[in-house]
């Protein structure tokens, strides 16, 4: 019986992952999003207080935006949720997907002129190429400088790496914010930031910067991949040995996992989504702007990662977006609509650093595992937990 | 003496490692000299070209180098005992310069330099001190405490948690911009040989020196002390000994805070002016001098917080560098280059990983 039982689970684990289940449910969302965005928000006939709330609580803009978080998040996931590595220069990745695209998709490098298969007029000056072979080169781009920063500081203790690469978060974005003249070269145009991006050519039309339920199905799409990725990746080799180098790195090499070579595959196809998010991120704004990508963005994305459960595809998604929300639209939208009922003047929007600080500490404290739990990552996160409760009792009075 | 034991005193001496480690000390080592050289050409360079703004910002450099190392002594404390790195410290620090310019300026209403100028610059200093120290304890008691035995990542996360308080604190307290204050510290300055030198650069090195013997004098002589090393070489061999170990870790956070306080005043009073961000900028600079020290030794934080002083102040003020907007970038550069080449720092011994 145990045999037989045994052949069983070694047969379902030789199976490819079903993602028939998961996909027809966020087709089915992503479809309801689409019609509500795309064909009720502009029909005459919706009765106006609904129009009122959906433009006030939830507008198409922080939808998108919230997509692009959710691609970083699960980008940011594979490194913290999967490696267990402590990624805090995150940002970095996104200024540099985002600045492929201010260079590939705009006319700023005015001196060049190349097109590839862009949309635009052959006439503009500048270097064109198309969103989606700029989205391969953001990320391309990306996990070469993941493995640049990666290579090594990798080596060192988990704790210096959450420092390294939190430098190189500072480092990236600094650059491109003195960036205006190098030596007489203008590589980011400086605080001014790159603005008026090609838009995204899609075979049908072209999306502009105002097509928000357009390019909501290019984003959902975008984060279709990334979960697609995360899911297949987590099931297979690699994914196994970073969840055991996640657990107990010293056991993990003892049963054969190179270490650099997978803590090196997690940091660069980490990378790879934040290229993507950066690209997604700079045709959502339609332009890049050095100031925006400062350490802040990191931490959101850690705590999304942390709210909605390391590890956990799910968890990630449902924290990017309350976060992104709340972050975007939610405590402006609460600021107005509580300032208008009482009369006073509370400047929500700042509450930001506090909640998000609350998100981190509160969810480590009490529920370390977050919203929707990944089962294997709840008994390492509690391991030192039954520790605690054998030390004498007068230990726990002081 | 047997010729065995003789041929394997021999063999004992000329082991050097692995060829890996070999190599990879080849590596470091030309790297560290390549670099050293650079910078020696880039120093006399600019000390030919005009010795005396040399000297002027030099000075500078070591005022700040001095500010950095009260600040970098609270991070290498609590790594030292507790092996986390206390995101929230930078915080803290600039918690301590609000909360001095609101004693002095506000509570006291002291604007100029004069006697009840400097009596509320004492009171200031110690009471910045227990301020930043009590708080400190408070954020392990009630942040960090539970999570010591937990996998390494959850106080990381937590301590960045704090840290987004303390600055969220920050914004309410000081506004978004940046604020100036009046300074009850003398403005005048003297002139030694064509360099100008301020007062309260003297001021900042008679309160930091003091300090500094003082912390050094508790670690070393005293019986807390003792506990506090006693805690950091092994936490159960501590308890046993009957060491308290949860009032060690509370005393060692109050004096990282109080170190952090008498900073935050320092700092206020000389340039007088406060931000909500002040913290993450030179708490990574303060951090950084940490590591360069190598994290753990409090002589290695004060020699490193000086080296990035100086480094610091003459990139931003020779005519020859990069100049003031790329001074992050050039801190950042030499904290990624310790980590990758000398992760044990300057004077920090290279421990292995414990299993």
């Amino acid at each position: 019986m145990a045999t037989r039982a045994a052949r069983k689970a070694k047969k379902a684990a030789k199976q490819p992952v079903s993602h028939r289940t998961w996909a027809l449910g966020y087709l089915a969302v992503a479809a309801v999003m689409f019609a509500v965005y795309q064909y009720a928000l502009p029909w005459e006939g919706l009765p106006l207080p609904i129009y009122d709330f959906l433009q006030l609580w939830l507008p198409p803009s922080s939808v998108n935006e919230a997509l692009v978080y959710v691609i970083c998040a699960l980008g940011l996931n594979i490194v913290v949720g999967y490696a267990g590595l402590l990624d805090l220069g995150y940002v970095a990745f996104w200024a540099i997907g985002g600045y492929s695209a201010g260079w590939f998709m705009s006319n700023f490098f005015e001196q060049w002129k190349f097109h590839g298969l862009s949309s635009v007029a052959t006439t503009e000056p500048g270097l064109h190429i198309n969103f989606w072979l700029v989205l391969v080169i953001g990320g391309a781009v990306c996990a070469f400088f993941g493995v640049v920063i990666g290579a090594p500081t990798l080596r060192l203790k988990s704790d210096y790496l959450a420092l390294v690469t939190l430098g190189f978060g500072e480092i990236i974005p600094q650059i491109f914010f003195n960036g205006e003249n190098i030596n007489g070269f203008n590589l980011s145009n400086g605080t001014k930031g790159i603005t008026r991006l090609d838009p995204i050519p899609t075979g049908v039309k072209d999306l502009g910067p105002f097509d928000f339920g357009s390019k909501f199905v290019v984003f959902v799409l975008l984060a279709a991949i990334m979960v697609f990725i995360s899911l297949q990746l987590r099931r297979g080799r690699l994914g196994r040995a970073w969840l055991a180098i996640r657990e107990d790195e010293l056991a993990a090499s003892m049963m054969g996992v190179p270490l650099m070579r997978t803590k090196l595959a997690s940091y660069a196809v980490g990378a790879v989504a934040g290229g993507i998010g950066g690209v997604a991120f700079a045709t959502h704004v339609d332009g890049v702007y050095a100031e925006r990508f400062n350490f802040s963005i990191s931490i959101f994305l850690l705590a999304m990662v942390v709210l909605g459960g390391m590890g956990n595809v799910w968890g990630v998604i449902l924290g990017a977006f309350i976060l992104a929300w709340v972050n975007s639209t939610g405590l402006p939208a609460l600021g107005d609509t509580f300032n208008s009922q009482f009369g006073t003047e509370v400047d929500f929007p700042s509450f930001t650093f506090l909640l998000f600080g609350l998100v981190l500490i509160l969810m480590i404290l009490f529920k370390r595992e977050g919203l929707i739990p990944e089962s294997r990552l709840r008994l390492v996160l509690h391991e030192g937990d039954a520790d605690e409760e054998l030390k004498p009792a007068h230990e726990e009075e002081k | 003496m047997t010729q065995a034991a003789a041929v394997e005193k021999v063999a004992v001496r000329q082991y050097k490692g692995t060829p890996g480690q070999i190599r990879r000390r080849r590596i470091e080592l030309t790297a560290g000299l390549v670099l050293g050289a650079l910078v020696m050409v880039w120093i006399v360079a600019n000390l030919i070209n005009s010795p005396t703004q040399f000297a002027q910002v030099f000075i500078l450099g070591f005022r700040n180098g001095l500010l950095y190392a009260l600040i970098a002594l609270g991070y290498t404390l609590v790594y030292g005992i507790i092996e986390l790195i206390n995101f929230a410290h930078g915080d803290l620090f600039m918690l301590g310069t609000l909360f001095s310019s609101y004693f002095i300026t506000v509570w006291f209403g002291q604007e100029t330099s004069n006697l009840a100028g400097w009596l509320t610059f004492f009171a200031a200093l110690i009471a910045a001190m227990a301020f930043c120290g009590g708080l400190n304890i408070l954020i392990e008691r009630f942040a960090y405490r539970r999570l010591r035995r937990a996998p390494k990542i959850a106080p990381l996360i937590t301590a960045v948690g704090v840290s987004f308080i303390l600055q969220f604190i920050g914004i309410k307290w000081n506004g978004s911009t940046p604020r100036n204050w009046p300074k009850v510290l003398p403005q005048s300055e003297f002139t030694v040989l064509g360099v100008h030198i301020a007062w309260n650069t003297v001021i900042l090195l008679l309160v930091a020196a003091p300090l500094l013997l003082l912390l050094s004098w508790v670690v070393t002589k005293t019986r807390q002390g003792k506990a506090m090393r006693a805690t950091a070489q092994d936490q159960d061999a501590a308890r046993l000994m009957g060491i308290d170990v949860n009032r060690t870790i509370s005393f060692t956070f109050a004096i990282g805070g109080a170190l952090a306080g008498a900073a935050g005043l320092l700092y206020q009073q000389t340039t007088g002016t406060t931000n909500y961000n002040l913290g993450f900028q030179l708490g990574l600079i303060a951090f950084t001098s940490a590591v360069l020290g190598g994290i753990g030794n409090l002589n290695g934080a004060v020699l490193g917080a000086v080296l990035i002083g100086i480094i610091q102040g003459l990139n931003d003020g020779l005519p020859i560098g990069l100049g003031q907007k790329w001074s992050q970038t050039v801190v950042f550069t030499i904290l990624i280059l310790i980590m990758v080449f000398k992760p044990a720092g300057l004077l920090g011994k290279s421990t292995t990983e414990k299993v």
